[in-house]
């Protein structure tokens, strides 16, 4: 019965959609943070998505989203004079993070509109599958 | 007396329960590169079940009728999206949510159908009642 293969590439979609919004978070709590090395700074990640198939519907061209990695941003790091600051390196430097808060927000309600789309999905097919079962009745 | 009246509708619903999954599909995977967006269209299973021809051959009177559309297997294609995007994902969430939505209604038609078939055979049933 494929409607109710409609829950699980829904549910599969909203999962993926939860980690990218905890990326976000995570981005954007770090948005601010300094280091003295630049290998040590934090570096904004972003979650990438793939499209599982075949093995969760068994049929061809249908499936639904998983998460393929984590990709840190290879934006330069932002550099600071900063000699009083305590992690500054011996030439008095620090790195900012390369968080671009502008597009965590545009992330952010990316994955919120396309999580409540999932969330629609679910609810029609849902009202869907209760009026078959009330067939006759 | 139709033999098997309820055929053609649960047909309908079957291919609209299909469908209803591959829109799915579509919209879960708008944000996964590279994706491409796929559909399924009614005419074909009509044109398949047209190709197969009407019923199987009979050789005894009391065999039973065979039901016109038994095959299900329509073909996927993919859509060809209005916009060009950066990640090779062809699903227009748009568009996708308007088709969900139509296939939604037309699967509950059928529902509707298969209902107003159920309550004339009751009423046949009951005598009236």
């Amino acid at each position: 019965m494929s409607l109710f293969k409609v829950f699980d590439v829904a549910g599969s979609a909203m999962n993926a959609q939860s980690v990218r919004l905890n990326v976000t978070a995570s981005n954007l709590a770090n948005a601010g943070s300094v280091s003295g090395d630049p290998d040590k700074v934090y570096r904004a990640r972003q979650p990438v998505f793939s499209s599982f198939r075949d093995t969760l519907s068994g049929e061809a061209g249908i499936g639904g989203v998983r998460l393929e990695k984590i990709i840190e941003s290879s934006a330069p790091l932002q550099m600071q004079y900063q000699p009083d600051h305590p992690d500054a390196d011996e030439n008095g430097n620090v790195y900012v993070s390369n968080v671009n808060t502008v597009e965590e927000m545009v992330n952010m309600m990316s994955a919120s509109r396309s999580y409540q789309n999932n969330v629609e999905l679910v609810n029609t097919t849902r009202d869907m599958l209760l009026q078959t079962l009330s067939l006759g009745s | 007396m139709d033999i098997q009246p309820f055929a053609q509708h649960e047909q309908a619903l079957k291919f609209r329960a299909l469908r209803n999954l591959v829109l799915t599909s579509n919209i879960a995977n708008a944000d996964t590169p590279n994706y491409k967006a796929q559909d399924i269209e009614f005419s074909d299973v009509l044109n398949n079940a047209r190709a197969d021809g009407l019923s199987m051959k009979k050789t005894r009177d009391k065999h039973l009728e065979t039901v016109a559309m038994s095959t299900l297997n329509p073909a996927m294609k993919y859509r060809i999206p209005t916009q060009p995007t950066l990640d090779g994902n062809t699903v227009e969430t748009d568009v996708e949510q308007a088709a969900f939505a139509e296939n939604a209604v037309q699967y509950r038609a059928s529902l509707a159908f298969l209902n107003g078939q159920i309550r004339t055979l009751r009423y046949a049933i009951k005598g009236g009642d």
